[in-house]
């Protein structure tokens, strides 16, 4: 067991190393430097040129990237926005925490439909019920979030009104009473349950063939043979197995996560990391595009690493090889 | 004797050929009302939107008209006209085009990169499988999107061709993946094996010999992956890191609905391109799932 969570972090810290190369060489093609925003024009390019050697700015980029990655790793320096005058890591903290409420709202929503929905129609397949359940993940396989996520905004935020169209909380409340908490819902729920709604589709579909799967296997009809109850069956034999699978995909949903808060933050106008790397990359405001594809790079990769460790945990063959 | 002869003749006639690669797709969409139905508007479609787009005059569509702007549906503009007074209709019908042009160029990009490195590392296997994997490993879990936003916006001279470069850098793994597998059961298969003790090179048992056998599983993955990428690339554009906003596509129609006004009042700009993107990729995956089914006898209706 160790043996594989030893060999596993092996394969994920040179992925990590590999990422921040990119992510940094990215950086170095992106025009303007650490001193773009800074300099008054009036300076003597003299004195420019001396700032610049000073800094480091004219050492080769191997030499560049390890000064970088040092500061990064050891004082958690990512650089300073030069639209908000501030330090990166800054900015990101409140936009984290906010992208951070979406994703678990989203995820809750996700398996909220996906367990129901999966095992209804695993367990009554062919049936009416299975076939509505079946039509809706085909549906949902041929729509791009980012549509779904319009009409949803234009239907229930525009035409009936139930939904505000942006933004994170209502003006006017102050942080801590329950009306603020009742606000960041009621602001969360419409993004999430759209996201949850395209997303879950394949969690749905495995989940179905999954049971279907597992319905045929010897051990369920020893299960049945023994007397076990219909019920029994389901929910400790068949059910167990099937849902370990969907547990484990947990940390591959963050690679998917963070795809789908792009599209959803820009629609609704939502203050979080997806909504804040769009209009760092518009406005050029490059010391922030850099830290956030760094940080979701590596939640990516931690996603998968957990995703891996979990998988091994609950099904031991895969620790074998 | 005359009688034997035409009754010989007559069996003879009579019997069955089994039937060919293309009789069982043609077989399979026809059991598929669905997929018939997809497969009619498809073509539909592409025809309408590369034969109207020939007399289109794309510099009059763009063009910008200061008096026209923001005009309801009429006789003139039959879906109105965007912020800058340009005809919706005509930037749908040359916007299609465009987007299906970049979904089969992507796919076909995608298909090649993939299918060639799945195969040599499928088909090798040991350390190079093992380092190629790494690699496609790596690619896999970078932030897709992310990535290709950022290369979008620092490449210089951005056109549609650096356009779809960037997308197939970050999107053949998925294929490649798949015929790897396929190819490391393809090589202890027989004909390979005797093939291979025959002495035939290896690109040759390679390409000449396994390709044609994992074809089919080629062109269902290819398929599927055109819809994918049709709404990929919308989704992009959409964002505006696609089609610059001169070249229409359906994704840029709908980034006018980014704008609170237009996604309210003024449906007609982007819910044609919202539907008909919808319509698109059922409509290619429905076919697919057509050909998926004739590529495995179980699963054959026909």
């Amino acid at each position: 067991m160790w043996k594989f969570i030893v060999r596993r972090l092996l394969i994920a810290l040179p992925q990590i190393l590999l990422l921040s190369v990119l992510v940094f060489l990215m950086a170095q093609m992106m025009p303007g430097d650490a001193l773009s925003g800074l300099i008054d024009p009036n300076i003597d390019p003299a004195a420019i040129e001396a700032q610049r050697e000073r800094l480091g700015l004219n050492d080769p980029w191997h030499i560049q990237y390890v000064d970088w990655i040092t500061g990064v790793v050891t004082e958690g320096d990512l650089g300073r926005s030069f639209r908000y005058k501030m330090d990166v890591t800054e900015i990101i903290g409140q936009r984290l925490t906010n992208t951070f409420w979406l994703s678990l709202v989203t995820l809750i929503f996700t398996y909220l439909i996906a367990i129901p929905l999966g095992i209804t129609s695993g367990r009554y397949n062919d049936t009416f019920r299975d076939q509505m359940i079946t039509g809706y993940t085909y549906v949902g396989f041929a729509t791009p979030l980012f549509i779904f996520a319009l009409v949803a905004l234009w239907i229930l935020g525009f035409q009936f009104g139930w939904f505000p169209t942006g933004g994170s909380v209502s003006p006017g409340l102050t942080p801590g009473t329950f009306e603020y908490f009742l606000s960041r819902l009621h602001h969360l729920i419409l993004p999430a349950l759209s996201m949850a709604l395209i997303t879950t589709v394949n969690t749905v579909q495995y989940l179905r063939s999954e049971i279907i799967d597992t319905k045929q296997k010897d051990f369920i009809i020893t299960a049945r043979a023994k007397g076990a109850s219909e019920s029994r069956v389901y929910n400790r034999h068949i059910l167990r197995n099937s849902l370990l699978p969907i547990a484990a995909f947990f940390g591959f949903e963050i690679t998917g996560l963070i795809g789908g808060t792009i599209f959803v933050e820009t629609i609704y106008s939502y203050p979080g990391m997806g909504q804040l790397f769009v209009e760092s990359i518009n406005l050029r405001d490059y010391s922030v595009v850099t830290a956030v594809v760094l940080l979701l790079g590596i939640a990516s990769i931690l996603g998968a690493l957990l995703s891996d460790i979990i998988l091994s945990l609950v099904d031991p063959r895969i620790r074998i090889k | 004797m005359d009688n034997l002869q035409k009754e010989l003749d007559n069996k003879i006639n009579n019997i069955e050929k089994s039937p060919s690669g293309v009789s069982i797709i043609w077989r399979e969409i026809m059991r598929d009302k669905l997929a018939l139905i997809s497969l009619v508007f498809l073509l539909l479609v592409t025809t309408l939107v590369y034969g109207v787009s020939i007399f289109l005059d794309l510099d009059e569509i763009v063009k910008i008209d200061l008096f026209a702007i923001h005009e309801p549906p009429s006789s003139d503009f039959w879906l109105g006209t965007d912020y800058g007074g340009r005809d919706v209709f005509g930037q749908l019908i040359i916007g299609t085009r465009n987007s299906l042009t970049i979904g089969f160029l992507v796919t076909l990009m995608t298909g090649l990169i993939g299918v060639t490195f799945g195969l040599t590392a499928g088909f090798f296997g040991g350390h190079i499988d093992n380092i190629m994997m790494r690699v496609l490993d790596f690619f896999i879990i970078l932030p897709f999107l992310m990535i290709v936003i950022v290369f979008v916006s620092i490449v210089p001279n951005y056109s549609i061709i650096s356009f779809s470069l960037i997308m197939t850098a970050f999107l053949w793994m998925g294929i490649a993946r798949l015929i790897r597998s396929k190819a490391l059961q393809e090589r202890e298969l027989d004909y390979a094996q005797a093939s291979k003790t025959l002495g035939t090179p290896r690109w040759k048992i390679m390409f000449g010999q396994v390709l044609p056998n994992v074809s089919s599983l080629i062109i269902v993955t290819m398929t599927l992956n055109l819809a994918a990428n049709i709404g990929l690339e919308s989704g992009l554009s959409f964002l505006g890191f696609g089609f610059p906003e001169e070249t229409p596509s359906l994704g840029t129609l709908l980034s006018y609905a980014r704008n609170p006004q237009t996604l309210e009042n003024r449906w007609w700009i982007w819910m044609p391109a919202a539907i008909l993107i919808f319509l698109l990729m059922l409509s290619v995956r429905n076919v697919g799932e057509a050909l998926k089914r004739a590529t495995d006898a179980r699963q054959r209706r026909g």
